[in-house]
């Protein structure tokens, strides 16, 4: 079944004091099945983000339109939960407070909040930190706490923007694993934002390959490698050419962009 | 050989404190400040009891104490001060009351703050002092008067300062609590508030010093108590001792108002940096 349907988005942003615009997203069009794991590669200003944000309706479309499981999107919601590229947790709630700020917005009784709190916290292997800062953790432990307090509010889908993006190769492996064990209990729909190619096929079940700004789908690349996965896998034959086949796509793009 | 090494060490240590932005210890900082009170005695014992300045220009360390003694023993100085107190937390409470929400609903709604930002801009410029005359005309010499000024002095900056922090809130917070399924009015009080409350605080302190400042102004002109009403009869008789004395418990006043601020800041927002 369909969930996200994107019909001819495109974007412009207006130049700013006479500067020309700048077209960010020539139209896209393309659809996303119920708990599919779809990647969105591609070089760096792309148009990548700015996508993820008209899906989460935090930016309005130029042209064309979205929606989400068949309800036309007119703005942000708790039905599209979003992991942002930078840190966003709030600095003055703890662990706990952030993970808990949708569910006291949905009006949740303090019960069955901290029930909720606490299966997501042991989720993403944050137990003991409850009652940290945000200031007070890493930046892979910040970005655990905001898929976390994203996965709380049970959101249909799941945006994420290069959420392990600042993080070293070793601590971004070892999220790319944890986020694949919750999908596979959740079996949410999620929309993975990277412009890391091992990233792309190790957590996808479809990678969604982008040009160069202006930004449109160059190549949609299902990888049909084995569930569960792990790390083994980014060494089998079968991950290497994906991975040799998609260098090649990025390659040209990232040429051309030079 | 070691000699070396010592010297080396030293110097590394005195260089830390050339670093930009490097803390101190706390003991040196507190050296350091009571270092810079004890200079500034010696250099006023100096200028008076060294005989370079005249007794009827300014007291001396001695007779300033002497005379303090004096006010706070015979004249009743304490209850100046308490009126005092009274006046600067009356005036401040009242405008804070009426600045924060409004500053607050300025930087959240830009229709508001299109409303209101003109005027209250223009009446920031306004001297709280200039409008004395005119308060004592409508309210009289009493503490309605009193609170007026440092009402009038302190509203318009609330104002302005708690909607720029507001309105700074950082955007990116803003739409993470959307997609949190946050609404417009929660987006305010889950967001906008708790993101600028240690701001609006640290505004709170700054204004309250100010508010010192008007208070006794208000009372120099037309009082007949309070610490500045003190400082005008002193003056009357030429005595510095006294007004120094005076001058200094503002000071002192305003130090541990501002201690006390700052330590209830710290366990209000313990998150955040300020
Ligand atoms: N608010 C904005 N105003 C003007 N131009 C913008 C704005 N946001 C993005 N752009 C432009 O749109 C293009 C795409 O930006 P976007 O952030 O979507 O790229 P990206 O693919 O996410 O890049 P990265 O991988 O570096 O995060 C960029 O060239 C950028 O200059
Ligand atoms: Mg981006």
């Amino acid at each position: 079944m369909t969930v996200v349907v994107v019909d001819g988005v495109s974007k412009t942003f207006p130049g700013f004091r006479g500067a020309s615009s700048t077209l960010a997203l020539t139209p896209i069009t393309t659809t996303v099945a119920e708990n599919d794991f779809v990647t969105i590669l591609g070089p760096s200003g792309c148009g990548k983000s700015t996508l993820l944000r008209i899906i989460a309706g935090l930016d309005e479309p130029s042209t064309g339109d979205v929606t989400v499981a068949g309800q036309p999107v007119h703005g942000p919601g708790s039905d599209r939960g979003m992991v942002f590229q930078a840190y966003t947790l709030f600095p003055w709630l703890t662990v706990a407070g952030n993970i808990a700020f949708g569910l006291r917005e949905k009006g949740l009784a303090k019960q069955e909040r901290d029930h909720i709190v606490a299966h997501y916290i042991d989720k993403v292997g944050l137990r003991g930190f409850e009652s940290h800062w945000p200031k007070q953790l890493s930046g892979g432990m910040q970005q655990r706490v905001a898929i976390a307090r994203a996965l709380a509010n049970d959101p249909k889908i799941l945006l994420l923007d290069e959420p392990f993006g600042a993080l070293d190769h070793q601590t971004r492996g070892l999220m790319q694993e944890l986020l694949l064990q919750i999908w596979e209990d959740d079996r949410k729909t999620v929309l993975f934002v990277t412009h890391d190619i091992e990233e792309a096929i190790f957590l996808g079940s479809r990678c969604v390959v982008m040009s160069a700004r202006p930004g449109r789908i160059k190549a949609d690349v299902s990888i049909d490698l084995a569930r569960p996965r792990d790390y083994h896998v980014k060494v089998a034959p079968d991950f290497l050419d994906l991975k040799m086949r998609l260098t090649e796509e990025i390659r040209e793009e990232a040429l051309s962009s030079v | 050989m070691s000699q070396v090494l010592r010297s080396d060490a030293h110097r590394r240590r005195a260089g830390r404190y050339l670093r930009p932005l490097r803390p101190v210890p706390a003991a040196a900082r507190i050296a350091l400040g009571l270092l810079f009170f004890a200079l500034f005695i010696a250099g006023w014992s100096l200028a008076t009891f060294g005989g370079f300045v005249k007794p009827i220009f300014l007291a001396d360390p001695a007779r300033m104490v002497a005379e303090g003694w004096v006010l706070l023993t015979e004249y009743g100085f304490l209850n100046d001060i308490g009126i005092t107190i009274w006046r600067v937390f009356g005036g401040f409470v009242l405008a804070t009351i009426i600045a924060v929400p409004l500053g607050i609903a300025m930087g959240a709604w830009k229709a508001v703050e299109a409303f209101f930002e003109p005027f209250v801009s223009f009446a920031r410029y306004l001297p709280a002092s200039a409008f004395i005359p005119l308060l004592i005309l409508w309210a009289g010499i009493g503490e309605t008067q009193k609170l007026l000024v440092i009402f009038i002095g302190a509203v318009f900056q609330i104002i302005l300062m708690v909607a720029v922090t507001v309105g700074q809130t950082r955007k990116d917070l803003v739409e993470a609590a959307y997609t949190l399924g946050a609404t417009d009015l929660g987006i305010v009080r889950r967001v906008l508030i708790p993101a600028s409350a240690p701001q609006i605080a640290e505004t709170l302190r700054l204004v309250l010093g100010w508010a010192w400042t008007y208070v006794i102004v208000a009372e120099l002109i037309g009082s007949s108590s309070g610490i500045g009403h003190m400082i005008v009869d002193s003056q009357a008789l030429l005595n510095t001792g006294q007004i120094i004395f005076g001058i200094i418990v503002i000071g002192l006043i305003g130090l541990i108002s501002d201690f006390l601020f700052k330590a209830v800041n710290r366990r209000l927002f313990p998150w955040s940096g300020i």
